[in-house]
């Protein structure tokens, strides 16, 4: 058996050894002597969160199944391994061989949220790997990163090598055949970096300068090499029936978020909210085939013996073979007691039958998103979701048995007002009167409501990218109009309402639409003990305020300023598909709350339709 | 029907808890096609039951839990499918059907067999020691639960003890009533013997049934009161 990198007294003291031993059911083993290339697959936050995350399955599963690679995972150590680490000496290992990270060829690590990027350096220098890209040498791992941040990789461009734009499945096979390649020449370093940018996907940050205005915006983005491209063009899987996928996912022995089989049915949204970075980003919408899903949902069922199985996209309900698929489940795997749970589904007569087919009605609860309170905002931030729908969806349900209503909303969206906040109490105090004209006698006691607000970020690549963010004052103003506004209501005692604390929105505010010049206060944070920032237990917001005080950072120029549409945004390098003039268009629009048509409704020429695929060539016949 | 599953556990398998354990099954036993029972309700569960928790740390030979199920195949067949869907340091041992009226194997267990495998280089426990304690007539420890510290008597509870080389092997008193763990044998030797440590690995080699009586007890394995599917 391996040896672990750990001994045996650390392992009987830190909490939950099971994260760091690997030999999960499904864990591949490879000798490393036998492939050309180890590639470590980091996830940096706790190892039950890295876990669930579908991404690192699927390029696990497809590296894995190249025989020149050998991909191994690694998470963030929890804070009790980290001290001792640190006390001890002891170099970050991957789960699998349980070598040390230096000794890999590439170091992966997707990023999921900006909150992780203290955990980004953590990882780093647990494996003894220069912090700053251009201090690594020719033995350190190249370190790549990819997933949503990607779309605004600034803040954290001078820790990584190189950024991969787009889903993974396509150009990993070519980035690694000319790593292989310089290898093979012997080549340097900085030689396949140069070799790496030539691929239209790749983004090595160190290849292009940064000029900056005298109001300290972005003046010039100049690649500094000539094989780097002006622009990055960001990279998707044109046809999903063929794309691989993982039928044999990893089963861990501690549970983890996401506990379940995961059936990816389709990526993109055709709905196109304003202030969704998902929306645009993974634009087009591409369906996979309802044939394969039924026979993948089947085989990953039986490879890993879990109970429950779960749909996956960013709005099911739009998937068009949806009825079809969510039968074939609950007629194929209800016999065999197998849970379907089905997220992100529209309210309407089909959900609330299949929901009341795989659901306990009386512990289960209804789920709108409508986001804003009023008619008007729900137009300015182009959510298709009507009063009606939710009233009529609210009715259909409550006549079906439901008595619990969850909504959420935001907070701190551009154009809002006063009476926008307190239209959120508005409609869930309609709801409650709904549910109370139904008679005594044939409604299921008393209605819970439980509306949630979070507060708005503008996030790179949405038509709100250029919009004010509200400060941290602001926005616990506006949970307070929400919350006077609920006491006033008659229902009030059947509504909850829950907010979040604003000073991590803040400071997600700050590194979500931030340049190149925050990767010294990420710095500073992190040697100021900031790590784990979005786990509450070790958020320490006085620790970043004080990083952001040393590094002089203008906290207004990041968060509260309305930039003007002709500014050059630090993100501009990418080419997500999605034009600019598209975006400027949809904020004008925004101003005007006038909505927009859904991709399945009417193409609204976004640019997507430059990947030659998916919805935007579906619809034509 | 119900079977009896035996099972080790050994290597780097040690450090995952009961719970996870419990879990794992769970799932070897969808993997392996095995047609166990479920109870009835919204969310039902597998029949199945664990004859004892092992405390993370210890490794183990003898392992058990009952399932209930409609049908099954051959012990054989049956271990061959529960081994391929399993990982590197857990290893089904048996699977064996239980008469029809038989204990489940917690209410069933009554003696535990334990190892300790010493791993420094002289073993602090020597044959001269052993000896010694197991003259005594009683042997009155401390034994602290949450709410209280009460003083009893290990001597009845332990059947057999004896010394090897680096291996102390003991047969103790197991279950709901009198469950004796391996270390607070070692820690009474060591307080008798002013021996300040003595480190290593514990085992559990095997958990027994008392087919006697209390006056005369017959101790056999929990696997041998099932039998092999042919």
């Amino acid at each position: 058996m391996r040896k672990l990198a750990l001994d045996d007294d650390i392992l009987l003291t830190i909490e939950k050894p099971a994260r760091y031993i690997g030999n999960e059911y499904n864990m591949v083993k490879k000798d490393p002597q036998n492939v050309d290339i180890r590639f470590c697959m980091a996830f940096p936050d706790v190892y039950e969160i890295g876990m669930s995350h579908l991404g690192i399955q699927i390029l696990y599963n497809m590296f894995n199944e190249w025989n020149d690679v050998y991909c191994e995972r690694v998470y963030s150590p929890w804070t009790d391994l980290d001290k001792i680490m640190r006390e001890k000496n002891i170099k970050l290992f991957a789960l699998e061989t349980q070598d040390p990270i230096k000794d890999f060829d590439f170091l992966g690590i997707t990023l999921q949220y900006e909150m992780c990027y203290t955990n980004v350096l953590q990882i780093l220098e647990l494996s003894d790997i220069p912090l700053y890209a251009k201090d690594r040498g020719e033995d350190d791992p190249i370190v790549i990163g990819g997933g949503p941040c990607t779309y605004n990789p600034e803040p954290i461009a001078d820790f990584f090598d190189m950024f991969y734009i787009g889903e993974g499945e396509t150009k990993y096979r070519e980035l690694l055949d000319l790593y292989k390649e310089n290898k093979k020449n012997g080549g340097s370093r900085l030689d396949f970096l140069k070799m790496a940018a030539g691929i239209s996907c790749i983004y090595v940050p160190q290849f292009y300068d940064i000029e900056y205005n005298e109001d300290q915006t972005v003046k010039s983005i100049t690649p500094n090499v000539n094989c780097a491209p002006a622009k990055v063009k960001k990279d998707i899987v044109l046809d999903m029936s063929v794309s691989t996928y993982p039928k044999k996912p990893l089963v861990p022995f501690i549970k983890i978020t996401q506990d379940r089989v995961v059936l990816e049915i389709q990526r993109g949204c055709i709905r196109g909210c304003r202030f969704c970075q998902a929306g645009t980003v993974y634009r087009p919408v591409r369906e996979k085939d309802v044939e394969a899903l039924k026979e993948t949902a089947r085989e990953m069922l039986k490879n890993t013996g879990y109970e429950e199985i779960s749909l996956s996209s960013l709005s099911s309900s739009d998937y068009s073979s949806l009825p079809e698929l969510v039968n074939f489940l609950i007629d194929e795997f209800k016999e065999k007691h197998v849970n379907i749970s089905l997220p992100s589904l529209r309210i309407d007569a089909f959900s609330l039958d299949v929901m009341s087919k795989v659901q306990d009605i009386k512990k289960s609860s209804l789920t709108f998103a409508p986001e804003a309170g009023s008619q008007r905002m729900r137009n300015v931030i182009n959510k298709g979701l009507t009063e009606e729908n939710i009233l009529n969806g609210s009715m259909m349900a409550f006549r079906a048995g439901w008595n619990k209503v969850k909504l959420y909303f935001m907070l701190g969206l551009p154009f809002e007002t006063v009476e926008d906040n307190e239209a959120i109490m508005d409609l869930c105090e309609l709801i409650a009167e709904e549910y109370y004209t139904i008679p005594k006698q044939e409604r299921n006691g008393k209605v819970n409501i439980t509306a949630s607000t979070s507060f708005f970020i503008p996030k790179p690549f949405t038509p709100f990218q250029w919009a004010s963010m509200c400060t941290k004052d602001q926005f616990i103003g506006k949970a307070k109009i929400v919350k006077d506004k609920m006491n006033t209501l008659l229902n009030k005692k059947s509504i909850k309402y829950n907010w979040h604390e604003a000073d991590l929105s803040e400071l997600e505010g700050l590194l979500a639409r931030g340049d190149r010049r925050l990767s010294s206060t990420i710095l500073a944070a992190y040697r100021n003990g900031c790590i784990y920032d979005s786990w509450s237990e070790c958020f320490k917001y006085d620790m970043w305020c004080k990083a952001i005080e040393d590094t002089n950072v203008d906290m207004d120029f990041y968060i509260t300023r309305e930039r003007n549409t002709d500014e050059l945004f630090p993100w501009d390098v990418l080419d997500i598909g999605v034009s600019k003039s598209f975006l400027i268009r949809e904020w004008n629009n925004a101003k005007e709350g006038k909505v927009t048509p859904n991709c399945k409704m009417q193409c609204s020429g976004c640019g997507a339709a430059s990947f030659q695929g998916g919805i935007c060539f579906e619809n034509q016949n | 029907m119900k079977i009896r599953i035996k099972f080790s556990k050994q290597g780097q398998m040690r450090f995952i808890g009961h719970l996870d354990i419990m879990r794992f099954f769970q799932k070897a036993i969808r993997r392996a096609g095995i047609d166990i029972n479920y109870s009835e309700g919204f969310s039902p569960h597998q029949k199945m039951s664990f004859a004892s928790p092992l405390g993370v740390g210890l490794i183990s030979t003898g392992e058990y839990f009952d399932i209930e199920a409609d049908s099954a195949k051959s012990s054989e067949e049956s271990l061959r499918l529960l081994n391929s869907v399993s990982v590197d340091g857990i290893e089904i041992t048996g699977f064996r059907r239980l008469p029809d009226d038989a204990k489940n194997c917690m209410a069933s267990i009554a003696a535990c067999d334990y190892n300790l495998y010493v791993s420094s280089e002289e073993n602090p426990i020597t044959q001269d020691i052993i000896d010694d304690f197991l003259s005594k007539e009683n042997i009155l420890i401390t034994k602290k639960t949450k709410k209280s510290e009460k003083e009893i008597d290990l001597k009845p509870f332990i059947y057999e003890l004896s010394v090897k080389d680096n291996i102390i092997s003991m047969k103790v008193a197991a279950g709901s009533v009198n469950n004796i763990k391996p270390e607070v044998v070692i820690d009474a030797i060591c307080s008798l013997y002013h021996i300040s440590e003595v480190r290593g690995i514990y085992e559990r080699a095997e958990m027994y049934a008392n087919i006697g009586t209390d006056e005369n007890p017959k101790l056999v394995t929990l696997e041998s009161l099932g039998d092999i599917i042919e």
